[in-house]
């Protein structure tokens, strides 16, 4: 057993009264791909965003590679970390956003360079090396120099992947990487995200695409009102459900 | 010709046409014609009856066009446009970050100011940076409520120079910070969020990603705001400054061509604008850059 990468342990959190995460209790080993499912607000993206602070949590506590988020721990006191410190801890932790959010005013090249020069201070020449095979990994060698507005979707989702790659992230977070593209579109972006599980990247991924939870995630977690009703093996989850509320889901979605 | 009959049609491939090909002639739009026409004859009536007018004086505006006194308030009145602007952008960024604060106490801070200069005219805020002295005799540099630190007559700081810019600066500050609270709100919020996520600070975020995507909404209201400076700043002459207006009055005033001199005067602001214009486009083209198609 692979030791934990990211730890989610009796996380709750409330927006104004109404609960959002009740009690949540997770480990997702490292090289692990994970997927979470489940109704529209049932707190799948809030979980994720919660992993690198971007929501803060009531209680409980979550872990990325033995680092507290978001906090330092002093006996059973939690002292709020400065900003600073925060972002440090989230310039290991890549997420890609359903809209993708690619900076508008840069190019694909200059998107995927930004954070290395700016944020790990690392020497143009040698970020633009690195920027230069993420994009060709990710199959966009010849749209460097496109702004954002002048790619597709799947191609802006690529670059999006390829730009939080530039991070050496120990973890990426996808929030429904796929939703907003054309059907016809998909694919290129689930095919990048295939390799990158391959490789053993840890990754954590909202989706409604089923075959792919099927056929790339280690497990899969069901989550409804703010709860993990059932985490297990894709195959144990989608074909063979222990809860009634996850039957009726899929059978919804499927 | 022929009619296709449904069962000709799987061989009937891609349809071969003998009509000749269409030349076509576009429409003539014979009344927005004959309103250009009637337009260009009325501008050129107009000019020629301003340039035949011996009243204008034209003579007269030739003389004073480069007269040292009205050269010296244009350089003025320059200089003042572009330091005010500078410190109103200066003063406008910060007070749009602040009011944009989460923490009430800075952002009320902000908002006050906002409300007390934009609330004010302009006029008073000059005269009242001008008498300051009369409010606070001595200005001191300190810690407060205690008596450590040094004390100068406000008289020595506060020249009429100063007291323009400040007046000026700050009453621009107010303004300029809604503009570029617009700015700030109308680019994505997820653009915060992306570069958050990548490891930026917020001061990074905001400069690096949020302020440059906010340029195109910033930009043309921050043209035309430097343009009224330019004129706004005419007011100065109320604490004696000889900025270009009240020069060619101070002219007028004795020798009694007062058109001939407003025209200079104008001739003058004309010029300004023209370049700041021109300024303007290219700022704007710069900045519009990565919403273009063609690499
Ligand atoms: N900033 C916020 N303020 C108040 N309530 C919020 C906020 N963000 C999310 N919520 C609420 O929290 C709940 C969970 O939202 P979340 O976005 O995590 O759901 P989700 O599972 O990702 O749904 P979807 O599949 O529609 O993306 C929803 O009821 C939502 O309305
Ligand atoms: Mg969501």
């Amino acid at each position: 057993m692979p030791a934990p990468m990211i730890v989610f342990d009796r996380v709750s959190k409330n927006f104004g009264n109404l609960p959002v995460l009740r009690d949540i209790s997770l480990a997702v080993s490292a090289g692990e791909v994970i997927s979470l499912i489940g109704p529209s607000g049932s707190g799948k993206s809030t979980l994720l965003r919660c992993v690198n602070h971007l929501e803060q949590i009531d209680s409980g506590s979550v872990t990325v590679d033995g680092d507290l988020i978001g906090y330092r721990r002093v006996g059973n006191l939690a002292h709020e970390l400065p900003e600073k410190l925060i972002a440090k801890q989230r310039a290991r932790i890549g997420m890609v956003f359903q809209n993708f959010n690619l900076f508008g005013h840069m190019t694909a090249l200059e998107n995927v360079m930004e954070a290395p020069v700016q944020v790990l201070r690392i020497p143009r020449e040698e970020a633009k090396e690195r920027a230069v095979n993420l994009l060709t990994r990710v199959g966009l060698a010849d749209k460097m120099q496109n702004y954002p507005r002048m790619l597709s979707g799947g191609q802006q989702q690529r670059v999006a992947i390829a730009r939080a790659l530039a991070m050496q992230p120990k973890v990426i977070l996808f929030d429904e990487p796929t939703s907003a593209l054309d059907p016809e579109l998909v694919g290129e972006v689930l095919e990048v995200m295939r390799d990158l599980a391959s490789d053993g990247m840890t990754m954590m991924v909202v989706t409604h695409e089923m075959s792919f939870a099927r056929e790339v995630c280690h497990r899969i977690a069901f989550m409804e009102a703010g709860r993990i009703v059932e985490c297990g093996k894709p195959a144990e989850v989608l074909d063979n459900p222990a809860f009634e509320r996850t039957r009726a889901f899929l059978s919804r979605v499927q | 010709m022929s009619t296709v009959k449904p069962d000709d049609r799987e061989s009937s491939g891609p349809l071969q046409s003998e009509e000749p090909m269409l030349t076509y002639v576009p429409a003539r739009a014979w009344g927005t014609r004959a309103a250009a026409v009637l337009l260009f004859l009325m501008v050129v009536y107009f000019l020629v009856s301003i340039a035949g007018n011996a009243n204008f004086g034209w003579s007269v505006v030739g003389e004073y066009l480069f007269d040292t006194r009205i050269l010296s308030g244009f350089y003025l009145t320059i200089w003042l446009t572009i330091i005010t602007m500078i410190i109103g952008i200066v003063l406008g960024t910060l007070f749009a970050v602040m009011a944009m604060s989460r923490n009430v106490v800075i952002s009320t801070v902000a908002n006050a100011y906002i409300w007390f200069f934009r609330g004010t005219p302009v006029l008073v805020q000059l005269i009242f940076w001008y008498n300051l002295g009369a409010l606070f005799p001595e200005l001191s540099l300190g810690i407060p409520f205690t008596d450590w630190g040094v004390s100068v007559p406000t008289n020595t700081l506060i020249s009429p120079i100063t007291a323009a810019v400040l007046g000026l600066g700050l009453n621009e500050g107010a303004y300029m910070s809604e503009i570029i609270r617009s700015g700030l709100l109308a680019v994505d919020p997820g653009q915060r969020q992306a570069a958050t996520s990548l490891g930026m600070t917020s001061r990074k975020a905001l400069w690096r990603i949020v302020l440059p995507q906010a340029m195109p909404v910033i930009i043309p209201p921050t043209g035309n705001q430097t343009i009224g400076m330019l004129k706004t700043s005419s007011l100065v002459s109320v604490i004696s400054l000889s900025d270009l207006l009240y020069s060619a009055q101070t002219i007028y005033s004795r020798n009694f061509q007062t058109i001939p001199l407003l025209i200079v005067a104008c001739l003058w602001y004309l010029f300004a604008t023209t370049i700041l214009t021109w300024l303007q486009s290219r700022i704007e083209r710069h900045f519009a850059r990565s919403r273009n198609t063609s690499t």
